[in-house]
Formats: C-alpha cells, structure tokens, sequence
C-alpha cells in the first residue's frame, strides 16, 4: 500500500479561555489519509473538526504529535516550507471566506495572479472557462455579497481549484444550503474530483448524504477520531458514542418508517 | 485566604495575558515592516489605499483646522490684549499650530475616521477567515493587506498635517484679522519672525511617528482579532475597533509629550 498523504500522529490540542480553563479540544488523534482518496470527518459540533482541519493546513500548531503531510511535519516548518507546502492544498472554508471587497472574477483570478506568471489574457482565459464550469458565467462582476449560498460554495470551489491542488479541504460544504443545492455541491464535487483525482477531505454534518462519497468516514469524539471505512461499519457499530451518533444524524430516517409501521 | 489566592492568580494571569498580548503586538509590526519590502508590491491597492485614508479625510480635517484656528485666533487675542501684545497673535497661532495642534488633532481625526476603518476591515477579514484564506494560497496577508495600509497612512498624515497647519493659520487670520481687527502686517510678519525651522521640523516628525503608531495599532487590533480578548462574534469587532481607537489616541498622545520634551 502506498504512503499517506496526510498523517496525524498522536495529535493534542488544547485552547485557554480568558478566565482561564482549558480545553482539550484533541486528546491524541491518529489518522491516514491516502492520495485520491475520500475522507468525511464529521461529529457533533464542538468536537475539534474544524481544529484538525487548521492543523492540517498549518494555520494552528499543534500542542504535540505529528502532522505529516507527503511524509514532511509541517509543525516544525518555518513560513517559507510551509508555503511550499499548502500550494499543494485548495481550500473551501465554512463561510467560504470570499474577499468581499473584490468581484467573484477578482475572487477566483487572485491565486493565479499571485503564483503563477501567467499573463493577464491566460488569466482571464482560464477564469472564465472556470466560472462557466461552475455555472457562474453572468455574475463575474458581481460581489460575494450579492451572491445566494449556492453560487458562493461555487465560487469557493472555483477559487480553490485554480491552482490545481493535490488535496482538496472542504469545510462544510453544505451548510445554509437546502437539500437540492447540498446535492448539487456534492455531485460537482465528485465530478471534478474525477477529473482532477485530487484527495478530499470533507467536514461534514451531513454524514448520511455524503455516505455515497465517502471511502473512509471519521467520526470525532471528545477529542479522539474514530476511522470507518465504509458506511456498514459506523452503522453497525456497537460503540455507544457512535450508536448516538448514527441516531442523532440519522434518527430521522428510522424514526419515520417506525411511524410507517 | 481562597479570596487572596483568587487575587494572586488573576494578577498573574492579566500581567501574563499583557506581556503576551505586547509582545503579539511587537511582531506584529516586525512582520508589517518586512512585509513592506516583499514583493510583488500592490501598487493599485496603495493608490485606493491614500484615497481611502487621506483624500476622503480632506473634508473633515478641513472644518476641524478651520475651527481650531478660529478658535486660536479668539482666544489668542483675548489673552494677549490683555497684556496689549496682539500683533504677536500670529506668531502664537502658527507655533501653536505648527508644533502642536496640527499633529496632534490630525492624527486623532485620522484615528477616529480611517484607523478605526482599517481596524473593523481587518477584524472582519480575520473573523470571516479571509486572512486564513490568503495564507492557505501561500499569499503573505502583511504584504497583501497590511502593507498598503502602512506606507498610505504614512504618506497621508503628514500631508494632512501640513494642510492641517495652514489651513488653522487661515482660521486664526480670519477671526484675528477681519473679525477681530488685528493688524494683518503684524500677524504675518510676527509669524514669519518666530517659526523656524526647527518648528517645522518638529512638527513633520511627529506627524509620521503618529501616523506609524496609529497604523500598527489600529490594523494589528484588528488583524490579531482573535488572539486577543475581544471574545469572538460580531460585537468582538466592535470592541477591538474601540479598543484600537482609545489606545491609538492614547499613545498619540503620550508621544506627543515625550517628543515634545525630548526634541525642544
């Protein structure tokens, strides 16, 4: 089996408030991501997804452990490493953290104009092939806050994948959108993901929707992350935690045919 | 006792939380000044940059010196006939001015009118993770964000410092001479004996230490947001923008003394 591209090793973080307590967000988190592959993180909230994904993206050190990726500990990195390292990350925040103040076109053009030397006409070629892939031709110069939540995971999307990342972050994908616009992410999603064969990492809340994507689900649990790798596993699982889990995510579907009965 | 140890170990606690929060401030600006020789250098973000901190602030800090000139011209004459000596009105309008007023209230405005501005932009960027965004892109936010904020504040407040002390000149020689009746040969004639060079002088180097103490104060609140214990949310912006407005105001104000007393 080939080598991960991302591995935790006995990861701990903890945060202090200002009055002083502190929380152990991650209590030793061990974790293998493989290239191309698939990983849903999910969990209830407040349970360190987010943490784990800004440690895999160096924007947090960690307490201790190790976070490897291509084999490198980008803990110990200093800025200039650590930048050579993230250009092989695309990134799509919760909020998908547009730059309000610029135009989608400006939004999506930024990486390429800042890392690349491509020339202007290149850029704006490139740009607007993106924008049409993503449905987004027509609202170039519009602002992110004139967008609707669909059209701005696009145009996170869009922006993250300029650079053609070797591992895509995407944290939660869906959330604020309806059912059919949280499909429709998820399908364009795997589409380019086919197409590119970059590895995916997904927080997520909407573990049974994206079940279908998933090669290995994660489920965080005060502080620890428990590994499937595949949906039978989680729900078949005799872990209490992860029974409440699989209940609380799923209960709906369960409790509706038992009112059917 | 559980009183004391309480006491003992929120003292150590909030001295801890400051020196952490100081020394946070002084990389802050490390990092700021490095940025500012990185390139690619953001020459349109500067331009939008002056236009932002000092053409937009043109009109308030126009009413604010036309004032405070008036007022100097009023309050000068009152004090000085009392003595018979108004034909030095002029001198001591433009050196009070020059030396003192026109940095001074310039860079309070600039604080109150683009620092805060800077602070709430940079708090929401941090907030809504857009810096955390720039820098997954391997794009260095000191050098995209901070930097064009620096050299305009830096370009824009002694210009406005200098349009500050003539424009005050003006509202002395108004309320002076044409309301109060002060012979105009001697109010300019006074001014051009007394004002050296070294007023002058003393005048530009403070505008641009107030111009560096309110960019580094007023960006690094907001983009430090939440390191520090503003708490998180849409009111942490509002108390890091007044917290940077007060503190800003504040050191301008104690350098104004310490380089009025050292540099005299």
């Amino acid at each position: 089996m080939n080598e991960p591209i991302i591995k935790l090793v006995n990861v701990h973080k903890s945060f202090e408030s200002a009055n002083g307590t502190v929380q152990r967000v991650l209590r030793g988190v061990n974790l293998d991501i493989f290239p191309g592959m698939t990983t849903v993180i999910g969990g209830a909230s407040g349970q360190g997804k987010s943490v784990a994904i800004k440690l895999i993206l160096g924007l947090m050190k960690p307490d201790s452990g190790q976070i490897l990726v291509e084999g490198k500990d980008i803990a110990v990195m200093g800025p200039k490493e650590l930048n050579k390292v993230r250009a092989n990350f695309g990134v799509v925040f919760q909020g998908v953290a547009p730059f309000d103040s610029m135009t989608v076109y400006e939004n999506v053009a930024l990486p390429l104009e800042e890392n690349t030397k491509l020339s202007k006409q290149e850029i704006r070629q490139r740009v607007m092939q993106s924008l049409e892939q993503f449905g987004l031709t027509g609202h170039e110069d519009k602002f992110p806050a004139q967008l609707s939540g669909g059209m701005l995971k696009r145009v996170g999307l869009a922006r993250a994948l300029q650079l053609q990342p070797k591992i895509m972050l995407f944290d939660e994908p869906t959330t604020g959108l309806d059912p059919a616009r949280s499909l429709e992410i998820y399908r364009l999603f795997y589409k380019i993901q086919k197409e590119m064969g970059y590895t995916a990492v997904i927080v997520s809340h909407d573990i049974p929707k994206i079940f279908n994507l998933a090669d290995q689900v994660v489920v965080m649990h005060e502080g620890m992350a428990k590994v499937f790798n595949s949906s039978e596993d989680i729900q078949w699982s005799d872990d209490p935690i992860i029974k409440d889990f699989v209940e609380m995510t799923m209960g709906h579907i369960y409790q509706s045919k038992l009112e059917n009965e | 006792m559980q009183i004391i140890f309480k006491l003992i170990e929120s003292l150590g606690r909030n001295t801890l939380y400051y020196i952490n929060d100081l020394g946070g401030m002084g990389l802050f600006l490390l990092q700021s000044l490095r940025g500012i020789f990185r390139r690619p250098f953001r020459f349109q973000a500067l331009l939008k940059e002056i236009k932002g901190i000092g053409a937009h602030s043109f009109v308030v800090i126009f009413f604010t010196a036309a004032f405070t000139g008036m007022v100097l011209g009023v309050q000068g004459y009152y004090t000085l006939s009392k003595f018979g000596s108004e034909g030095l009105l002029g001198s001591a309008v433009a050196l009070s001015l020059i030396r003192e007023l026109g940095p001074v209230l310039t860079a309070l405005m600039i604080t109150g009118r683009a620092g805060s501005a800077m602070c709430a932009e940079l708090g929401i960027m941090r907030m809504t993770q857009q810096v955390d965004a720039l820098e997954c892109m391997s794009i260095d936010p000191f050098r995209f964000l901070i930097t064009p904020k620096f050299i305009a504040t830096l370009i824009a407040v002694p210009l406005l410092t200098l349009m500050f002390d003539v424009v005050g000149i003006l509202g002395g020689y108004l309320s002076g001479v044409q309301l109060l009746g002060v012979n105009p040969g001697a109010f300019f004639s006074g001014m051009e004996q007394s004002v050296v060079n070294k007023d002058i002088n003393l005048g530009i180097i403070k505008s641009f230490v107030f111009a560096v103490i309110i960019v580094w104060i007023c960006t690094g609140r907001g983009f430090l947001l939440l390191k520090g214990r503003s708490g998180f949310g849409a009111g942490s912006v509002s108390r890091a923008t007044t917290q940077a407005v007060v503190l800003s105001s504040i050191t301008v104000l104690l350098w104004d003394y310490l380089l009025t007393a050292l540099l005299l």
